[in-house]
């Protein structure tokens, strides 16, 4: 007796270190590549602008997001004498926890998924609304106006904004009869082209454009519109909470970007039709074809960034409630007929 | 107590707690925060009895968008005034009255409550079918028509706040 209970403490002290390494994995990895994505942002921008970008630190500037990276930690931490303070230092920590515990059920390759839990879509939108705590909080406890206007802002914008991304996603959920992020991947290689983009390219409209507003980037950066809020919500923010911030957003779009590939571009699958042609296609590593398919999103959200100019902010509410909405309700009632009759 | 009931005793003191405090801190924006780790702790329980979809429409409709909406409200308020306004309206004694004969009611209900009852939906078959599924087959099946009435009721509440907003020209 005793020894089977000491086996079984064993499976599950086992059990908790594998998912602790997954997710120092996991962790390090997202890391890396929000400190890159900073990088590439620069460099892809400057490049659109006729510019070179970085290139003083290091080859073609490569140590730049790491010398960044030193110089906000080291930097003086300062909170504003009538600030709120409990809910200053807190505010920051919950836009990041938020959106790095996304993390944990997105699965980046076949069986690779830190926590595969049956309701993977839901959770991934309830941390996305929770991330918009910490742009209020933020806002209103550094008691100054730009950061408080920036706050209120970004609660309505990301109120609205996340219906209709939700909606959109109801596309998916009733093509693929599952919430879960690794049932979704596999429903989509029943088609030949192996994506829920062609069947439901409306909802991946109205995603993309959610996912623009929720993450706060242009043209919907209405909460940090440098020249009327100066930076908006983190105005008053410095040093390594003003990094969390920086960190919360680019987590964010990296999320972003994978529930993207995850529920419209086949996650880390490859179009059957491509594989049965070329079968030494199938032998890539799924978490390359990952990788690249959430690099093209990212790759978006900078060219439109140095593309576009920023949205008015009635027309920002209006496009989200006038237009994408009803859009996806409309999705939402086409995919259950074609389902049902077909 | 084995790790059961550990479990669900920090979730009952801990939520009893955080409900005193968010009627007892002075700053409406901490006990909106209060009240956010108290949706958290609610989905929790739900997760402790296999409700992972309750659990997470928990969070996401009233952490994510209810509590949102009253934030949004909070701010627009001046502040300073609140503070200095009375906690306690006139007439609270009518509501202690109220809340100690409801303390009473429960208290002598109690015995009457059956932890063993079992229903079709047991935890075998709702992990066999995913919690989501039997939710919404119950719901468009044996419950519809409450469901519907439900929202109708939200329906006319909508209807109703836009017409308020709307002004007569």
């Amino acid at each position: 007796m005793i020894d089977l209970i000491r086996i079984h403490t064993g499976d599950i002290i086992f059990n908790i270190l594998i998912i602790l390494v997954k997710t120092a994995v996991v962790f390090g990895v997202a890391m890396l590549h929000v400190a890159y994505a900073t990088y590439f942002e620069r460099k892809i921008i400057g490049h659109m602008q006729v510019r070179l970008g970085p290139m003083r630190v290091g080859y073609h500037g490569l140590l730049q997001p790491i010398a960044d990276g030193v110089k906000a930690f080291f930097k003086e931490d300062i909170i504003p004498l009538n600030a709120d303070k409990p809910v200053f230092i807190i505010a920051p920590l919950i836009a990041m926890f938020a959106t790095i515990s996304s993390l944990a059920v997105i699965p980046f390759f076949d069986g690779f998924v830190i926590a595969d839990i049956n309701v993977g879509i839901l959770f991934l939108l309830a941390m996305s609304s929770l991330g918009a705590y910490g742009i209020v909080m933020a806002g209103w406890a550094s008691n100054s106006k730009f950061s408080f206007l920036g706050g209120l802002r970004s609660s309505a914008q990301v109120v609205s904004y996340e219906i209709a991304m939700g909606l959109s996603l109801v596309g998916i959920m009733l093509m693929a009869g599952s919430l879960n992020l690794t049932e979704i991947v596999k429903a989509q290689q029943q088609y030949w082209h192996g994506m829920f983009l062609v069947p439901q390219f409306l909802a991946f409209f109205i995603f993309t454009v959610g996912a623009f507003a929720e993450t706060n980037r242009t043209p919907f950066d209405l909460p940090e519109a440098e020249s009327e809020l100066v930076a908006g919500y983190f105005v008053e923010y410095s040093g390594m909470r003003f990094a969390f911030f920086f960190l919360a957003e680019y987590v964010g779009m990296i999320v972003m970007s994978s529930i993207s590939v995850i529920c419209f571009w086949g996650g880390w699958t490859l179009p059957p039709i491509i594989v049965n042609t070329f079968p030494f296609l199938g032998e890539i590593p799924g978490i390359i074809i990952f990788l690249l398919k959430v690099y093209c999103y990212l790759f978006l959200f900078y060219w439109v960034r140095a593309t576009l100019p920023r949205y008015r902010y009635d027309q920002l509410m209006s496009l989200g409630w006038k237009v994408l909405i009803p859009l996806a309700l409309l999705n939402i009632v086409a995919t259950s007929l074609i389902k049902f009759f077909f | 107590m084995n790790t059961v009931e550990l479990f669900f005793a920090y979730f009952a003191v801990s939520m009893t707690l955080l409900s005193v405090l968010i009627i007892s801190v002075k700053n409406p924006v901490h006990s909106i925060l209060l009240m956010l780790v108290l949706f958290f702790h609610i989905a929790a329980l739900y997760l402790f009895l296999n409700a992972e979809f309750l659990a997470a429409v928990q969070v996401i409709l009233y952490a994510g968008a209810i509590l949102v909406l009253f934030l949004f409200v909070i701010m627009m308020l001046n502040l300073k005034e609140e503070l200095m306004s009375h906690r306690f309206i006139n007439e609270w004694p009518i509501g202690l009255a109220l809340g100690l004969s409801i303390i009473v009611f429960i208290f002598f209900a109690l015995d009457k409550f059956n932890p063993n009852y079992k229903g079709t939906y047991t935890i075998e078959a709702i992990k066999a079918e995913t919690n989501t599924k039997a939710i919404g087959k119950i719901l468009y099946t044996e419950y519809l028509l409450p469901f519907e009435i439900a929202s109708l009721i939200l329906l006319i509440a909508i209807v109703g706040a836009i017409v308020m907003a709307k002004k007569e020209k």
